[in-house]
C-alpha cells in the first residue's frame, strides 16, 4: 500500500512535481501515464526514497519514507528507468549481492531460482551482465526488484527495450504479481497501461490530471454518444440527409478522406441508435458508406485530450 | 554494509584495478627498500616507509576513484540508495572495501620486515620490531586517510578521471602544509597550519615514534572525510 500526500518537488526554480496525491492499495496495479518529462520518474524516485520531496509525504505500508527510510525500503522493489546493474558481475553474482544488500531472510537458492524463472533469465545466470542485450538487462533489472519479495513494486517503464513477445510475457508477469503486491508502473505507452493496470493516473507537467479506471476515464470524457462515418457523395446533400434523421442532434463535417468522400461526426440524442437509419437513407440515394464507427474515446485520445486539452486537432474536424 | 564491502573487493579483483594497485605498491616499496636498506646495508625501514607516503598519495586515488563516481554514472546508486541500507553503511562499505585492498598490499612490508630480521639475525644483529610496528601503524593510518579523502572526492563527481586527479590534488595540498607554513611569517598561523600537516605527523611515525596524539589526529581526519561523504550523498537527495 502506498499513500502519497501533496507531493511537491522543485529543481531550483523548475517545479517538477506539483501537489500530487494518490493511493495505491494492496493487490492493485496503478498505471502512471504521462508524456516524456512529465515528472513520472521524479515521482517514482521520491516514492522509493532516492530523492527527497520538497514537501509532502509518502507512506509505504504506513511507514514514512523519510522518517524511517530503512524500514520503509524493506517493502519496496524498485526498477528505475535505467536498470541499476553492475556490468562487471555475472547475473548470479549480482542477484546474490542484491539478496545480501536487501538483507533477505528467504531461503537463498530457491528464492533466487524462483525469481530467475519468473523473469526468464535462467539461461543467462552464469553470464557477465556487460555482455547481455538490452532486453536481458531489463529483465535482470526486474529480477533485482523482486528479490526479497517486497510488497510494493515500483517499475519505471518496465518493458522498454523488450521485443513484442517479451513485452507480453512481462505484462502477464506484472499482472500475476499484481494479485498480491502493490504495483506502480509508469509508461508512456498507452496500450500497455490499458492492458495491465487496474487504475490509471495521468500526470502532465508535474500535475496529476486524472486518476480513475480506464473505463471511467473514457466514460466521463465522452459526454454523449458519437458516430463517425465516411460517406461518398455530395457534401451538402449528405449533410442535410444526416441532419434530417430524427435521432441526430448535430452533424459535423470533418476532413475529406479521398475524392468525394467526406468524414462526418454525428452526435446522437440519448437513447437513439441511428446506425440503421443512416444506412437506409444513404442506400436509398446510392451513397456508399465506407466506414462507420462509434467515436468513443480510445485511451490514446483521452490521453491527448487530457494533456493537450484538444484531441480534435489531429482529425481536422471542428468541435 | 558487508554486502557492499564484499562487492567492492570483488570488483577490484574482477577488473585490473586491484592487481595494478598491488603490483605498483609492491614495485615501489621494493624499489625503496632496495635504495634505503639493501643497497646501503641498513635494516632500518623508516626511510622506505617514509617514501611510501608519496607513493600512496598517487596510488590510492586510483584505488578510490571509481567507488562512488562510477555508481552515479551507471545509476547503480539507485539500487544502493533505495535498499534498506543507511548511507553510513554504504560509505563504510566502500571505505572498508578499499581499505581491505590497501591492507592486502601493505602486507608486503611485513614480508620485507621478516626478511630483514632474518638477515640481521644471521649477521648477529637485532631487528627492531618495535619500531617496525610503529612504522606499520603509521602506514595503515595514512592509507586510511588517503582512502577517506579519495572516496570523498569520488562522491563529488561522476567522472573517474576527475575523481582521481582531484584526490591526487587534494593529497598534494594536504602534504604541502609544512612547506606553506614555512613561508608564513605570522607564527600563530604558521603553527596552526603546521599542526594540520599529515606528512609531518607521518614522519614522526617513520622515526619509530608511535604517539597516541598523532594516531588520534589521523583517525579524526578519517572520520571527518567519511562524514563529509555521507553529507554529500544526503545533500544530493535534496538537490
Amino acid at each position: 500500500m502506498i499513500e502519497v500526500k501533496n507531493l511537491c518537488k522543485d529543481y531550483g526554480s523548475k517545479k517538477a512535481v506539483r501537489n500530487i496525491s494518490f493511493t495505491a492499495k494492496d493487490g492493485e496495479i496503478l498505471g502512471f501515464l504521462g508524456p516524456n518529462g512529465a515528472g513520472k520518474s521524479t515521482t517514482m524516485n521520491i516514492l522509493t526514497g532516492y530523492l527527497s520531496a520538497t514537501s509532502g509525504q509518502v507512506l509505504i505500508n504506513g511507514i514514512d519514507i523519510l522518517e524511517d527510510p530503512i524500514e520503509a525500503r524493506k517493502n519496496i522493489g524498485y526498477l528505475p528507468e535505467i536498470p541499476p546493474l553492475y556490468l562487471d558481475m555475472t547475473v548470479d553474482e549480482y542477484l546474490n549481492f542484491v539478496y545480501d544488500l536487501k538483507k533477505c531472510r528467504l531461503p537463498k537458492r530457491s528464492h533466487l531460482g524462483e525469481i530467475c524463472e519468473l523473469s526468464k533469465i535462467e539461461d543467462v545466470r552464469k553470464r557477465v551482465i556487460r555482455n547481455l542485450s538490452k532486453g536481458y538487462r531489463q529483465r535482470v533489472g526486474l529480477a533485482q526488484s523482486l528479490v526479497g519479495n517486497p510488497r510494493v513494486l515500483v517499475l519505471d517503464e518496465p518493458t522498454v527495450g523488450l521485443d513484442p513477445k517479451q513485452i507480453i510475457e512481462i505484462r502477464s508477469l506484472i499482472k500475476k504479481l499484481g494479485k498480491n503486491h502493490t504495483v506502480i508502473l509508469s509508461s508512456h505507452i498507452l496500450p500497455e497501461v490499458q492492458a495491465v493496470c487496474d487504475r490509471i493516473t495521468v500526470i502532465d507537467n508535474g500535475q496529476l490530471i486524472a486518476d480513475d479506471t480506464a473505463e471511467n476515464l473514457s466514460r466521463s470524457l465522452t459526454s454523449d454518444r458519437k458516430l463517425c462515418v465516411q460517406i461518398e457523395g455530395p457534401v451538402k446533400e449528405v449533410k442535410s440527409l444526416l441532419s434530417s434523421i430524427s435521432g441526430a442532434e448535430a452533424v459535423y463535417e470533418g476532413k475529406t478522406v479521398e475524392k468525394n468522400v467526406v468524414e462526418y461526426e454525428i452526435a446522437a440524442k440519448e437513447g437513439y441508435d441511428i446506425r440503421r437509419e443512416i444506412f437506409k437513407r444513404m442506400s436509398a440515394r446510392n451513397y456508399p458508406i465506407l466506414l462507420m464507427r462509434s467515436s468513443e474515446l480510445t485511451l490514446e485520445e483521452i490521453f491527448l485530450k487530457l494533456t493537450t486539452g484538444d484531441f480534435y486537432g489531429e482529425n481536422g474536424g471542428e468541435k | 554494509m558487508l554486502a557492499i564491502m564484499k562487492r567492492e573487493i570483488r570488483a577490484y579483483f574482477t577488473s585490473p584495478l586491484g592487481y595494478v594497485f598491488l603490483a605498483a605498491f609492491c614495485a615501489f616499496s621494493g624499489l625503496f627498500l632496495w635504495l634505503n636498506c639493501l643497497a646501503v646495508g641498513s635494516a632500518v625501514m623508516g626511510g622506505t616507509f617514509q617514501m611510501m607516503f608519496f607513493v600512496n598519495m598517487i596510488l590510492i586515488p586510483v584505488l578510490t576513484m571509481r567507488t562512488l563516481a562510477d555508481d552515479k554514472r551507471q545509476k547503480t546508486d539507485q539500487l544502493t540508495l533505495t535498499s534498506p541500507v543507511s548511507i553510513f553503511g554504504i560509505v563504510a562499505g566502500k571505505f572498508l572495501g578499499a581499505f581491505a585492498v590497501f591492507l592486502c598490499a601493505s602486507l608486503v612490508m611485513l614480508i620485507y620486515g621478516v626478511f630483514l630480521s632474518t638477515a640481521t639475525a644471521q649477521s648477529g644483529g637485532q631487528f627492531d620490531w618495535g619500531s617496525f610496528w610503529g612504522y606499520y601503524a603509521g602506514l595503515i593510518l595514512m592509507g586510511a586517510v588517503f582512502i577517506s579523502i579519495g572516496i570523498f572526492i569520488s562522491s563529488l563527481t561522476e567522472s573517474q578521471m576527475i575523481s582521481a586527479v582531484g584526490s591526487i590534488g587534494v593529497n598534494i595540498v594536504v602534504c604541502l602544509f609544512d612547506i606553506i607554513s614555512s613561508y608564513i611569517s605570522n607564527e600563530t598561523l604558521a603553527g596552526i597550519i603546521n599542526s594540520l600537516s599529515v606528512f609531518y605527523k607521518y614522519s614522526e611515525f617513520t622515526q619509530g615514534i608511535f604517539s597516541l596524539k598523532n594516531a588520534v589526529f589521523f583517525l579524526s581526519i578519517i572520520i571527518v572525510f567519511n562524514f563529509l561523504t555521507i553529507r554529500v550523498i544526503e545533500r544530493r537527495r535534496y538537490a
